[in-house]
């Protein structure tokens, strides 16, 4: 019976798949042809014109600079969080709730909030004031306070980032049995070293995607950059987006996408080597 | 090496009294099974003495010492878990290699350890594999080898068989009480299965609602259970439990009546094993009414009634009882149990 309805399982899956060959494989040729050709000839031109800009350099030193400052702050604080969400018997779903609003929240709208935070009247500065801190209001995210600027956004960036992260940890330390660390304790184990002989190493496949997703988001960030620096933090996805309806130079702005997807897919492939998850050695 | 004394344990999770002041002393060297059906508090006790979980009050003496407050790994002991706990991300040596590396030990002491473990649980040719390669039994091999390669005062073993399959249960079993009895350890072992408890244990401390209900030999608890819970719950069929009337301090058991105990009132529960009973011929014996005879081939078990309350006997399988016949018992008055029908407690019968 089975065997003659083999085509069903195919037949299902088919609209997912025609969706997404539309939607993503069609406007990914499209874009790659966009970047490597010059009306209609193959040609390195948009490439170089990408790489002959003033805020390529900037941009590429900018969006690894947030990535590697932002990604292990968040790992490291998801790891803290669901370490403590652990111990916590009663009220442990709400405080995952309160945890993971950030998620609910667009980035845009979050650079947004932090922007009424940090902007000279926002609420950052009257509070300084009100502390007699500061005698007149301070600027943090001009062109002249560059590195006042990059901790604002990785603030900001972290607040709303880490959330998917730590519900991913949480996730995979609730698959770990609460007897490994147990027998860990009894044979001698401080905390430390539980979390880091036992609980980290049997994490390996939620680790590994939570930090596949979260430096690949790192890379594509955006929204909070525009909302919080504006054009005085130039990063990947910034350029793209100025060349698009700025400049309105598509085959530039195609260059960046394909580079950010470059990068993207570098990252992954470094976590999946360097991160092995041998299925043999889980729980 | 080390005695255990339990002294008034309580524990409460809430409301929820899951152990009412339990004491019970363990000798160095003897194999302590708590026993009990799920519920009864014996993995919290077990818990406890462990250090993974806090008493609400009472103390827990190992060595002489007290042991209260004192982290697991201060306390001197081991333990294997019920779903073994081997860690699967790293291989059988380092599993069993784990408690001795934890006390810094050097490695010439790790591999003589770990070679003398791995060869009392016979699974030296495991050592560079990973858990996940082994079967449910040479996990559990594992899990004991761990424990026993830091020569631990005290071993603390919950339900270590039960996620096992019958036959290798059975195997494992006989294998733990060779290995066990070499190493001497003191050993608590955590089990809701009798025949475990049975088969393995020095003693066993029948445990019902957070309270012990008894403490004593396999034999002695059950040929002599303390309650009528111990009686119902160890030995297989349970213990039979019948009430009778009490006439002149005697109770009618066909022509030659039992001498009921001195404080029995107008009435008296009789608790009969189900084998310590022999066919007598009518009316000389006690009239059972058969209503299911079952020949299992190394006895004959009969299912019915005395007093129109439900019994189960075993008798040698050369005797021919068929279902429906009605027969005569003769009653051992040495293997009788009698118990208060109020109490549920046993009362001392009158000795000749």
């Amino acid at each position: 019976m089975t065997n003659n309805r083999s085509w069903i399982p195919y037949l299902l899956i088919l609209p997912s798949v025609a969706f997404l060959a539309l939607l993503f494989i069609v406007p990914l040729v499209q874009t790659i042809w966009l970047a490597f050709s010059d009306n209609g000839v193959p040609s390195p031109a948009n490439a170089q014109r990408m790489m002959a800009d003033i805020n390529f350099t900037r941009s590429i030193k900018n969006t690894f600079l947030l990535t590697i400052a932002v990604v292990p702050v968040q790992l490291a604080i998801a790891l803290a969080m669901g370490t403590m969400v652990a111990k916590v018997g009663r009220g442990r779903e709400t405080i995952l709730w309160v945890w993971t609003i950030p998620l609910g929240i667009s980035d845009l709208a979050a650079g947004l909030v932090w922007l009424s935070i940090l902007q000279n009247s926002g609420y950052f500065n009257s509070l300084l004031l009100g502390l007699g801190v500061i005698g007149r209001q301070a600027s943090w995210l001009s062109y002249q306070t560059p590195v006042a600027l990059f901790f604002a956004i990785a603030v900001a960036e972290i607040w709303r980032g880490t959330a998917i992260v730590m519900v991913i940890i949480v996730a995979g330390l609730n698959q770990v049995p609460k007897e490994f660390r147990e027998a860990a304790e009894i044979f001698g184990a401080g905390p430390w070293t539980r979390f880091w002989r036992i609980t980290l190493p049997l994490i390996r496949p939620a680790l590994q995607s939570a930090l596949i997703l979260r430096t690949v988001l790192a890379f594509e960030v955006f929204a909070v950059v525009y909302a919080l620096g504006g054009r005085n933090f130039p990063v990947l996805v910034g350029e793209a987006y100025n060349w698009q309806n700025q400049n309105q130079n598509y085959g530039v702005a195609a260059a960046y996408a394909v580079l950010i997807m470059i990068i993207s897919l570098a990252a992954t492939l470094i976590y999946l080597k360097a991160i092995k998850v041998d299925p043999e050695r889980l729980p | 090496m080390a005695n255990i004394v339990i002294d008034r344990i309580r524990k409460s999770f809430g409301t929820f009294e899951a152990l009412k002041e339990v004491s019970l002393t363990i000798n160095d060297g003897e194999f302590v099974s708590l026993l009990g059906p799920s519920g009864c508090g014996k993995t919290t006790l077990l818990r406890i003495i462990a250090g993974l979980e806090t008493a609400t009050s009472g103390d827990v003496l190992i060595g002489g010492k007290s042991v209260i407050g004192l982290p697991p790994k201060e306390r001197g002991l081991a333990m294997v878990f019920q779903n073994y706990a081997v860690f699967p991300h790293m291989t059988v040596y380092e599993n069993v290699a784990f408690g001795l590396r934890m006390q810094k030990a050097d490695d010439a002491r790790v591999k003589a350890q770990v070679e003398k473990a791995a060869g009392l649980l016979h699974i030296e040719q495991y050592l560079d594999r990973y858990p996940n390669k082994l079967s449910g039994g040479q996990r559990q091999r594992v899990a004991v080898a761990r424990a026993l390669a830091v020569e631990p005062k005290v071993l603390l073993m919950d339900e270590p068989l039960s996620n096992l399959d019958a036959l290798l249960r059975l195997e494992m079993r006989t294998e733990l009480k060779t290995v066990l009895q070499s190493a001497g350890t003191t050993t608590i072992y955590v089990t809701h299965d009798q025949t475990e408890a049975m088969g393995l244990s020095d003693r066993i401390a029948v445990m019902h609602n957070g309270v012990v209900e008894q403490v004593g030999t396999p034999v002695n608890v059950y040929n002599y259970p303390a309650t009528r819970f111990v009686g119902g719950f160890i030995g297989n069929p349970p213990m039979n439990f019948i009430k009778v009337p009490v006439t002149n301090g005697q109770v009618a058991a066909g022509s030659e009546p039992l001498t009921a105990p001195k404080d029995s009132g107008n009435e008296v529960i009789l608790g009969l094993r189900g084998e310590a009973v022999q066919l007598a011929p009518l009316p000389l014996g006690l009239e059972m009414k058969v209503r299911v005879a079952e020949p299992m081939g190394s006895h004959l078990l009969l299912t019915g009634s005395i007093h129109d309350q439900p019994v189960r006997v075993i008798l040698p399988s050369s005797e021919t009882v068929r279902s429906g016949d009605v027969i005569g018992l003769k009653l051992d008055p040495n293997r009788i149990t009698w118990l208060s029908p109020e109490s549920g407690k046993s009362i001392p019968a009158v000795t000749a």
